[in-house]
Order: C-alpha cells, then structure tokens, then sequence
C-alpha cells in the first residue's frame, strides 16, 4: 500500500506571533508586523525596515546553555518543534528513535551569529587575519549550518536521517518536500521538518540593499511590504520558523492523531537563467506546479487556494501570476490567491514552511489569509489576490509556490486528509 | 571638476563586473547596449555602486537601470555630478 | 526500479586540477598537505591544510563569473565541466527538464562572504558587493551550475558537514529513480581563508603538529585530530535507460546502496549510530558484508571517533575483515567535498583494480584491529563502501558497485 505523509502537528515563531495560534489570529486580522529594524541602528542602511520577532530564548523554554550555545535561527527551530512536537500528541518514548528524523530548511543559516563574532575577532573589521584568541568554542557550529538541524534532532530525540536543506528562498518548502520523500519511500515514519531562518543582521540587509531587492519604505514600515500592488518597490525581510511533525498515515491514525494536511506533491525546477532575476514567462514555476499536482492527483480545477511566493519586488508578482496562469489555466482566474509575507515579511529559507502552516490552518479552519496593504492593483497581476480582509473559504486542495535565489522554484501540494485517490 | 570618462568606466567595469570574452570592452563601445556587452542589471548595480563610491555621485535607482549604453550611464553620472540632474 | 549509474567524474583536490593527475598522486601516495599559502596562518594554532594546487580561473570560467564568485563555487564550475565534458553529455538533449543538480555545501563562499564582512564592518554597508546576496550562501554551486549548463530540472542543496557529500548521490539516486534521465551531483567546499580557518579551529579538531608527515593521522596510536582541504567531486548520474539511450559508453559504477542516520544525544548512553547506517546502505543495496571488496573511512583523526567507526566496521564485517583505506590522509579532509572526493576514488579503484593507501600511519592502533591499507594494494574491487560523518553525529553510508 502506497505511503503518505501527513501533518499532526505544528510549530510557529513568526513577527508578532509566539506560537501557532498567535500566528493564525495576526494572518486572519489581517495586521501588519513588520516596523523599523530595532536590532541595530539602520540609519546607514537603504532599507531599514523588516518584520521582527520578539523572542526571548530563555522565556521560549530554551536553557541558559542552550541559548548561549545556539543561534538564533538554531533557537527558533527548537522551541518550534517542541511546539509542534506538543501540538502532535507524539510520545517519544513510545515510538522508535531510529524511525524518526529531521530536515530542517535554512537559506542564511547562523549569519546572525557569525556576524556578531566577526566583529569581536577582527576588532570591528579592522583585521584580516582575525584573532583567534576571541573565538567563542561554538564558532564552528554557526560555519556549518547543519549544526541547526543537529540541535532539533537531539531536542526530538532522532536517530533516522537527519540534514539541513539550504535553497535559498524555496528551503522551507524543499526541506518539508524533502521529508514527505522519506516517508513516503519508507526511510522513517515520523520526519520533524521545516525551516527557519534570523536574517535580520546587517550583513543581509547591505546584500539586499546592494541589489536593491528590499524596500525602501522607510518612512510607512507598517504597510512597507505590498505584494500585488503597484506601489510596491520590494520586499520586507522577516525572520520566524515553522516546523511541522510529518508522519506516515496508519502510524498518525494508529495512535488517533490529529490530521492537518497530507503533503500531497511536491516537486522543483530550475530556471538555469538568473542568481538573482526571473525570466517573466514563469515556465519553469508552471511545470512544478504541474508536476506537483500530477504527483497529487489533483486536477488543477482542484485548487481551492494558491499560496503565494508573493515576496513584493514587481519581478517575481508578474512572474508567479505567470505561473499560476500558466498552470491552472481559466481556473487561475476562480482561485484565491494570498501572499502572507504582505504581513510577516520574508524570511528567506524559514517564509516556505511558515507559507506551509497557513496553508494547513486554512483548510483547518475554513478561511483564506489576505494579502494586506493591496489597495491599487498592479494591472498586470490580474488574479484574485484576496486584498486586505481574509475570506471564508472550504479549502481542500492547497497550492503553496516559491521562488529563490539561484533560480530555485518549487511547489507543493496540500490536500485535506482522506480526500484524493490513494 | 571631476568627470567620469569612457576609460575609466571601462576599468570599473571590468573589476566589479569582469570583461565578457566574446563581446569584449575595447573599441567604441559609447552606444552598444549593456546587454549586447554581456552586463546584466546585477553587473550594473554593481558598477553604479562604485562610481557612487569613488565619484561620490548619488544615482538615483532607476535612472541607473534606465542607462543602458556606457554613454547614458557616463552622462548621468555627470551629469549628477554637476549638479544638473 | 532503474539503476542509477555514474556515467560522468570530475575531480578537483590538493593532489591536481582533474581527475587523473589527482588518481595518479593518490596511488603514488604522495601526501599533498602542507603549510598555509593562501595567507598567512604562522599566528594560528593551526597551519597545515590540502590547498588545491593553484590555478587560474580566467583560463577556465568566462570573464563575467570571476568577480561574482568564491573560489570554491569556481573550482565546482571547472570540476562540473570536466564532469559533463567526461562522457560527452549534451543537456539540451536531455528534455528541457531533464537534467538536475543537488550540491552539498559546507559554509557557502566564505572567503567571498569574508571579505564582504571586511568592508561593511571597515567601510560601510555602500561597500557591500551586489554579489554578496548569492555568492556567500550555501546554494551557490548548484545554482551556478545549473545557470551555466541550463539544467532545468529538480535542483537541491545538501548542509550535513562531511557527509553531504554522500547524502547528495542519496538524492540524486532518488530523482533518477523518480524518472529524471540525469542528475549532476557531488560537492566541491573549501574555505581557507583566515575567519573560515578560525571558525573550523573552534572545533578543537584540527590537528595542531605542524609537520605534514605526521599531523593527520587517523586509526593511529597517536591520532591528534585532523588537517583540513579544499575541492571535491562532481558525478553525472544517470538513468540506465537514459546511459542506455545514449549509447552504450563505459560507466564508473551504480550507486546501489545508501543510508544516514544519526547519533543518540550526547550523554545518552545510546550505541552510535554509524553501524546501522552501514548495515542500512548494505541492506539497500541486497549485498552480504563479505561482498564489500574495500571501505573508504570516514577517518576523522580523533582517538574517540576513530574508536567508533573501528568498533562499527568490527561489527560489520568482523576484525580485520574488510580493506580498509582512508586517501583523506594525502589530501586532508575537504568537507562535503571529501566524501566525494572519496566516492571519485572509490569508482576509480573499481576501474583500475587497486587500492589507494593511507599514508603517514606507520603505527595503526592494534586495537581497532583493522586491515589498513597502507601500501597501494592491487585487488579485484566490484563493491565499495564510503562513510562519511558530518559534525554533530551525522552517519552516511553508500555502497557503489561495478
């Protein structure tokens, strides 16, 4: 009998939203987190806006050492797989460590950290050859980022395989994408995946202030990220995580878990053009879509709710309205189609698994985020992108995109357990 | 008062962009397209950078992506230079 | 279910810039580690590394690549060359999305990242390059690549230290098995440069000795830790169909068994988790331990992980059961990098009927009672193991055969 991965449980730390509840009321209000950056000055910045968490290691639950040892990003991760690991119902003492495993989603990884102690070990910049004399012992661990997935597997208690996926702006849906894979071909019946991602370090914002892919909204922080809309000059980076406990569904209905979604498809193109830029067409975002619907089953007139990459630089709203036209044909035109980050920012690898958890929040609770701050149209984005208020909606068939760096597009499809061919 | 000259932006270009092999810098390049010169937006954002750097003009954004021969990007830069534009 | 073949390997590493002058150092044990070139490391705890030799990438990439990439990411676009250029593979002929890429990475383009790091924290953000968004991150190599060879299919990034390089061919052997003709997949890291080299020093593995006849020294009663390189290998791997429809070219070797698993916490009391994973990759591949011709050794160079991995293959394959070899020892250990690198050796040993030696161990602990290879040895091989372990208690296991 075919193998399928389901979601039973789920962890968010978004902008504004310590928790997945918190995280669904902000997207269904329709609120804005994002604000002038706080973690340091932005004056000298082009940008200096984002969408910030307020998080607090030890509060989350995390140890004085555990907080010392960790990343912020490593941190995110784990309070959001306790999280989801809690909301689950799973208990590991009662299933086999070495079934269990771990894909964590990162595109930055511990940049955060390796920032803050560049500058203790170059004296602010001042030397190349930096002293090692100041290396904190964990240094190493913000080099290789596996080190995140590393700190979720020890907290989940996994044996099975374990790694970090690391593709920019589509890793929180590759690295879940990655999981259904070895669930579904038996490699572990209980995958703990998602993404995360601390982005906000002033390191990241010159890199996109330099390509001039972040907005410089700097004076109106709470509508700065406008996807859709014709006055939108470029997206907020944010900073969260989602993680989801991923899990083969007679092991979930065996121990009568609770069913989010199935991951129902999934697949990745390249578009081998561009590190940076998107050819307008949308091809290759279209046969993931494709792909990903034909693995699910799913007939395009299927999709009861598109969630988009919608990141709010104009190249990637024409190119993913491309897409979606492209792929789902006149239904395109009858789909509600939302982009969360109008609200939560992007936060690069972590954006796709935290897009993931509204998409299973929506079909649990029959409502379709908005996209905020969408009040003039760009008339060439011409789909029904849900402006300003969230919509009730039965949603059954979910279609999640992104888009990344390095030409990176992916898609996923998320369907209402029981539902679909087997 | 400083001006930015077509050798020098062809330095810039080669150090913060590198040199296409096939289309090459030498030559009257004043009026081919970026393009056709093997320099994408990227290439350009770059090159801006530094001569906003070193000459201390500030380009306005999408003035920069709207030069789009050497000639266009070496008038605006003078242009802002000289305080009239 | 079709076999994934490799049909295409390119190598880069501190023993050459291709692949045979890297496979004839090797079997000529020549030990290629020595002092830091790339800067100056005389202040630094530790100051061996395998530097690839030095090579200009004018000759090899377009002009326009050089300013908006790391070395590492150019020395993968020559080593993704000469992988493709082996067999002759056309992409275009592939179907438009035929060919994909999945690269492991280590730290990204850290020297590029460095020097970004340099100027914003000296200079100012004006400073910071419009390359910095891409060339630094861990996504780069299969990004360029695929950019540069218009791959178009399912592209993939795998962070897991060393073992990446074994977890990438996992995948790859996943999408051919999925109904994708062709995957380009391996990994080239390195990051020698002076912030890279304090951060890996923080790990307290490196080795501290400073003569490179005796500072990397795995299985051996004085193990004291490791020397760090740069490079790795590129595959083309391949559908039987597809290698078929091609045209009957000879192949390297079928990826035909993989498995990863991790380690219990530390503190746990639970066994390491290297033994299931080899016993996981040999289940996969439907083959007996006495099937195994030779193992590539994971070979950290570290009393206590030598004395796992050792107690893993004893309980495999028995003592003194297996060949057991470990070139790392000539090259230093490449990151992501190193396991493909060994992989690219191991399907040379299957070409050229010989083992490559570990060199400088002129004292293995006889505890581990292991058959290490220290002379090349010449020998029948149909079947190798790989291992490979990430930082943190990642375990990777592939069994290629003939």
């Amino acid at each position: 009998m075919t193998r399928r991965a389901v979601i039973t449980g789920i962890g968010v730390l978004a902008p504004s939203a310590n928790g997945t509840k918190s995280f669904w009321d902000l997207l269904v209000s329709g609120q804005t987190a994002t604000r002038r950056i706080s973690f340091f000055d932005p004056t000298p910045f082009r940008s200096q806006v984002a969408a910030e968490c307020d998080f607090d290691p030890l509060r989350a639950g995390l140890s004085h050492q555990q907080s010392r040892r960790m990343d912020r990003a490593a941190q995110f991760a784990v309070v959001s797989a306790r999280e989801s690991l809690a909301d689950s119902g799973l208990d590991l003492e009662r299933t086999d460590p070495t079934r269990r495993g771990v894909v964590i989603g990162s595109a930055v990884g511990c940049t955060m950290s390796l920032e803050r102690e560049y500058v203790v070990v170059s004296d602010g910049g001042a030397r190349w050859l930096v002293d090692e004399s100041h290396a904190v012992p964990h240094l190493f661990d913000y080099l290789v980022p596996s080190a995140i997935a590393r700190e979720v597997a020890w907290e989940v208690g996994a044996e099975g395989p374990v790694s970090l996926v690391s593709t920019g702006c589509t890793s929180g849906l590759d690295a879940v994408g990655r999981a259904a894979e070895l669930v579904v071909e038996g490699s572990a019946d209980v995958m703990v995946c998602g993404a995360t991602d601390a982005p906000i370090s002033p390191i990241t914002v010159a890199c996109f202030d330099a390509i001039k892919a972040t907005t410089p909204r700097n004076d109106d922080p709470a509508t700065a990220s406008r996807p859709f809309d014709r006055t939108r000059n470029g997206f907020v980076l944010g900073e969260g995580s989602a993680v989801f406990v991923l899990e083969e569904l007679e092991h979930a209905r065996r121990r009568g878990a609770h069913l989010y979604a199935e991951v129902a498809g999934f697949a990745s193109r390249a578009n081998a053009h561009h590190m940076t830029g998107l050819r307008p067409d949308g091809v290759e975002m279209a046969e993931a879509i494709r792909v990903a619907l034909a693995r699910a089953r799913s007939a395009p007139t299927e999709v009861d709710y598109v969630n988009a990459h919608g990141s709010g630089t104009k190249q990637n709203d024409r190119h993913e309205t491309a897409a979606v036209k492209r792929s789902l044909g006149r239904h395109a035109y009858d789909t509600p189609v939302s982009s969360i980050k109008s609200m939560i920012g992007h936060s690069l690898g972590a954006i796709g698994s935290l897009e993931i958890a509204a998409c299973a929040l929506a079909m649990e609770n029959g409502v379709v985020p908005p996209t905020a701050n969408l009040r003039e149209p760009d008339p060439e984005c011409d789909l029904d992108y849900v402006p300003l208020r969230a919509r009730e909606r039965r949603v059954d068939t979910v279609l999640s995109v992104g888009s990344g760096f390095g030409g990176f597009q992916s898609a996923m499809v998320l369907r209402r357990p029981g539902r679909g061919a087997a | 008062m400083t001006t930015l000259e077509l050798p020098v932006l062809r330095d810039i270009l080669r150090e913060c962009a590198g040199e296409d092999d096939a289309a090459g810098l030498q030559g009257d390049i004043l009026d081919v397209p970026f393009s056709d010169l093997g320099y994408d937006s990227l290439a350009l954002l770059e090159t801006a950078s530094v001569i906003q750097r070193r000459f201390g003009a500030r380009l306005a954004d999408d003035a920069v992506t709207r030069a789009e021969t050497p000639r266009a990007l070496l008038d605006l830069t003078n242009e802002t230079l000289a305080g009239t534009s | 279910m079709t076999a994934a073949l490799i049909t295409g390997l390119g190598v880069v590493s501190p023993a050459g810039l291709d692949r045979e002058t890297h496979w004839a150092e090797t079997l000529a044990g020549r030990c290629v580690i020595g002092p830091i070139t790339r800067f100056d490391a005389s202040g630094y705890s530790s100051r061996l590394a395998g530097e690839v030799p030095a090579f200009e990438a004018r000759e090899h990439l377009p002009g326009r690549l050089i300013p908006q990439t790391d070395r590492m990411t150019q020395l993968a676009l020559l080593v993704a060359d000469a992988a493709l250029a082996d067999r002759e593979v056309d992409v275009a002929a592939m179907g438009e999305f035929g060919v994909g890429v999945v690269t492991a990475s280590s730290a990204g383009g850290f020297e590029f990242g460095h020097r970004e790091l340099e100027k914003l924290w000296s200079r100012g953000p004006e400073h910071v390059s419009a390359y910095q968004s891409f060339a630094w991150f861990y996504a780069v190599n299969t990004g360029q690549i695929s950019i540069r060879h218009g791959t178009r299919g399912p592209s993939g990034v795998l962070v897991t230290e060393q073992a990446g390089g074994l977890d990438v061919l996992g995948q790859a052997r996943r999408q051919v098995r999925d109904e994708l003709p062709m995957m380009i997949s391996g990994g080239v890291d390195g990051w020698l440069c002076p912030w890279g080299w304090v951060a890996h020093q923080a790990s307290g593995h490196l080795s501290r000795r400073t003569d490179p006849r005796s500072a990397y020294l795995p299985f051996s009663v004085d193990a004291a830790g490791y020397v760090p390189g740069e490079g790795g290998a590129l595959f083309v791997v391949e559908s039987a169909e597809s290698a078929r429809s091609r045209g009957a070219r000879p192949r390297y070797g079928v990826i035909a068994g993989y498995a990863a698993t991790f380690d219990p916490p530390p503190g746990s009391g639970r066994e390491p988790s290297l033994r299931r994973a080899i016993e996981a990759a040999l289940d996969d591949a439907r083959i007996a331990p006495t099937d195994v011709d030779v193992v590539f050794a994971d070979a950290v160079g570290l009393p206590e992980l030598d004395a796992a991995e050792a107690r893993a293959l004893a309980a495999v394959f028995g003592p003194y059961g297996v060949p057991v070899t470990a070139p790392k020892t000539m090259t230093g250990r490449l990151g992501a990098g190193g396991a493909a690198l060994d992989v690219a050796n191991a399907l040379l040993s299957i070409r050229d009927g010989v083992l490559p030696p570990t060199v400088n161990v002129s004292e293995p602990a006889p505890v581990h009672e292991l058959d290490l290879v220290r002379v090349t040895r010449e020998a029948r091989v149909r079947t190798a193991l790989v291992l490979a372990r990430g930082h943190g208690g990642f375990n990777s296991a592939l069994v290629v055969t003939a």
